[in-house]
């Protein structure tokens, strides 16, 4: 950040007046629906505000005609946990495979980056053609938890190369020479230095399958999860009622983010506070 | 990433003497396809058959009932002659320009304020997690939220009405190619943020002053080294905005208000209708379609110093 201290002249205010804009311009909508939410009984989609009351939110979990909300919400959340876990899993496993050089890992490498490239519907039709012609019958939990699986490994792979590329290998190198068995080293040393990136992964991991709809469409049989669900909504569905569901699961998103970013807080203190005591 | 990986195996082939035995020599060697397997396997199972059964079922045969095994290439002579086709694949590849068209403007800008004109580090990080965190919403959420606002009765409208710009409501903000556009922007811009602030967060700052100190202005620092050192993040931002428009049919759907198509929506119709031959081989031709986009973007840009 040299030399640019002196100079926070006119570019300076351009460039912020755009960034507010910017912020303004993806807040804005979600805030409008969030007020929105609170529509009175007689409200519709739009201002004015009619009111303020909590009756779309208690209408969501009342009308029966609009969806199995509780159940797509429960499906989702399993999904998104299961694929957390699974993502974490997998690529830590990868990366550590692709510090050494193995036969395939090019072939393996572009592969993973095909599989953010190829568009999330080829997907979705692919698996359900495949469980289709194989007479298994899709689920939420084996095909779509695959197709979720297809989107969250190549992002965890990637960033778990970016955390490898910033990791100093002395650490390990030390723990071999205290005579450390490879387990060891993993268990005491690598992993708890990764343990933080490794969460950022999981949450990764989470919300995208906790949010996906284009792969979930073909791959999820005969229960909806969350985003079928509120894709369903759109279709059919013209009362504040949605912007209930909207607020809701923003409001969730939000608190999983919390939880895990407090997570990792708490981590970092620990480890600050264990290496100032051994200091 | 294979640079990266050189000096690990270096490091790793330093210590084997040490480790004795055959079997831990064994063990050593199929160590990484163990670890690799779970990650192997999954894309196996769930990318690289599903497209290869997508390949096979486009030469398929079908009927109102079911589909057939066959070869037959009605599929592609169908699709590729019909003149709806080629109105759609135009529709969609405007979508995708005019998105990153924009979302190129806007995340340069961004990431370049961020950058280089934020000046605190704690600052720096604040804001960017203000860009990312809409980001961890639904995009289908994030999408009718636009309606309060571009309705006839929405907040632009009523806000023009009564500062007298206009006296009608203006029918092209919503369920329009204008409102379509709209929501690739904002689901997307992201995308592009991200990678581009990534590489201009690596750019040496001695090559700005030295830029600076041989007399070039701001305008000329831009364009002559950040931008040129900022590519693969550009790149990279590119081939994320461009394969999500291309292929997307939700946001085109709802925002169009079933008024454009898509090659996406196209697909999910097909498969709605039950047609899959049919939309498997609209499927090959759009991954076809893509990858081209791809390999030119990769040809232009060498992205792997990136990783």
């Amino acid at each position: 950040m040299t030399g640019t201290g002196t100079r926070r002249g006119l570019s300076f205010y351009l460039l912020a007046a755009f960034f507010g804009l910017f912020v303004l311009f993806l807040y804005g909508p979600i805030v409008t629906i969030t007020i929105l939410s609170f529509q009175g009984p007689e409200g519709g989609l739009t201002f004015p505000m009619n009111g303020v009351s909590l009756h779309w939110f208690r209408n969501l979990f009342e009308q029966q005609a609009v969806g199995d909300f509780g159940g797509s919400f429960r499906r989702s959340l399993a999904l998104g946990l299961t694929v957390m876990v699974l993502t974490v899993l997998f690529s830590l496993l990868a990366g550590f495979a692709f510090r050494r050089r193995f036969l395939g890992s090019g072939a393996l490498f572009y592969l993973a980056v095909a599989s953010l490239i190829v568009p999330s519907i080829l997907v979705s039709l692919g698996i359900g053609l495949l469980f289709n012609i194989l007479g298994i019958e899709p689920t939420w939990y084996s095909s779509a938890l695959g197709a979720h699986l297809t989107w969250t490994l190549p992002f965890g792979l990637l960033i778990v190369f970016a955390i490898f590329n910033r990791f100093n290998p002395a650490y390990e190198e030390a723990a071999r020479d205290l005579g450390a068995t490879p387990w060891q080293t993993v268990r005491h040393v690598v992993l708890p230095i990764l343990l933080p990136s490794l969460i950022g992964v999981g949450l990764f991991g989470f919300t995208l399958s906790y949010d996906e709809f284009a792969r979930t469409l073909m791959t999820a049989g005969s229960f909806n999860t969350l985003p079928l669900e509120i894709y369903g909504m759109t279709t059919n569905v013209t009362t504040p009622v949605l912007y209930a569901l909207g607020t809701l699961t923003t409001l969730f998103s939000f608190t999983v983010i919390g939880l895990f970013l407090a997570g990792v807080m708490i981590l970092r203190r620990r480890r600050l506070r264990r290496t100032g005591a051994a200091a | 990433m294979t640079a990266s990986a050189v000096p690990s195996e270096a490091s790793s082939a330093s210590a084997a003497p040490r480790s004795g035995g055959v079997r831990r020599s064994v063990l050593r060697r199929v160590t990484p396809y163990l670890q690799a397997g779970p990650l192997a396997l999954t894309l196996l199972v769930f990318l690289l058959i599903p497209i290869l059964t997508i390949v096979a079922v486009s030469f398929w045969d079908y009927d109102s009932i079911r589909i057939y095994p066959d070869f037959v290439l009605t599929n592609y002579e169908e699709l590729l002659t019909s003149p709806v086709t080629w109105k759609t694949y135009l529709n969609t590849v405007k979508f995708a320009a005019l998105t990153w068209v924009i979302t190129l403007l806007i995340g340069f800008t961004v990431a370049y304020f961020l950058a280089f004109h934020v000046q605190s580090t704690t600052w720096q990080m604040v804001l960017f997690l203000v860009c990312t965190i809409p980001f961890w919403t639904s995009n289908i959420i994030r999408m009718i939220s636009w309606i309060p606002f571009l309705g006839r009765n929405g907040l632009l409208n009523s806000g023009l009405i009564s500062a007298g710009l206009i006296d009608q409501p203006l029918e092209f903000l919503l369920f329009s190619d204008f409102a379509v556009v709209l929501a690739f922007v904002h689901l997307y811009a992201l995308f592009m943020v991200v990678p581009i602030f990534n590489s201009m967060m690596r750019i040496d700052r001695a090559l700005v002053e030295a830029a600076r100190d041989g007399g070039a202005s701001a305008a000329q620092v831009v364009w002559n080294v950040i931008l040129p050192l900022a590519k693969p993040g550009i790149a990279i931002g590119s081939i994320f905005v461009i394969t999500l428009v291309m292929g997307d049919f939700i946001t085109v759907r709802l925002m169009s208000g079933g008024q454009s198509a898509s090659i996406g929506l196209m697909i999910a119709n097909e498969i709605s209708l039950l047609q899959y031959p049919a939309a498997a081989a609209n499927a090959v031709v759009l991954l076809a379609v893509v990858l081209i986009m791809v390999v030119a973007m990769l040809r232009i840009v060498d992205i792997r110093k990136e990783l």
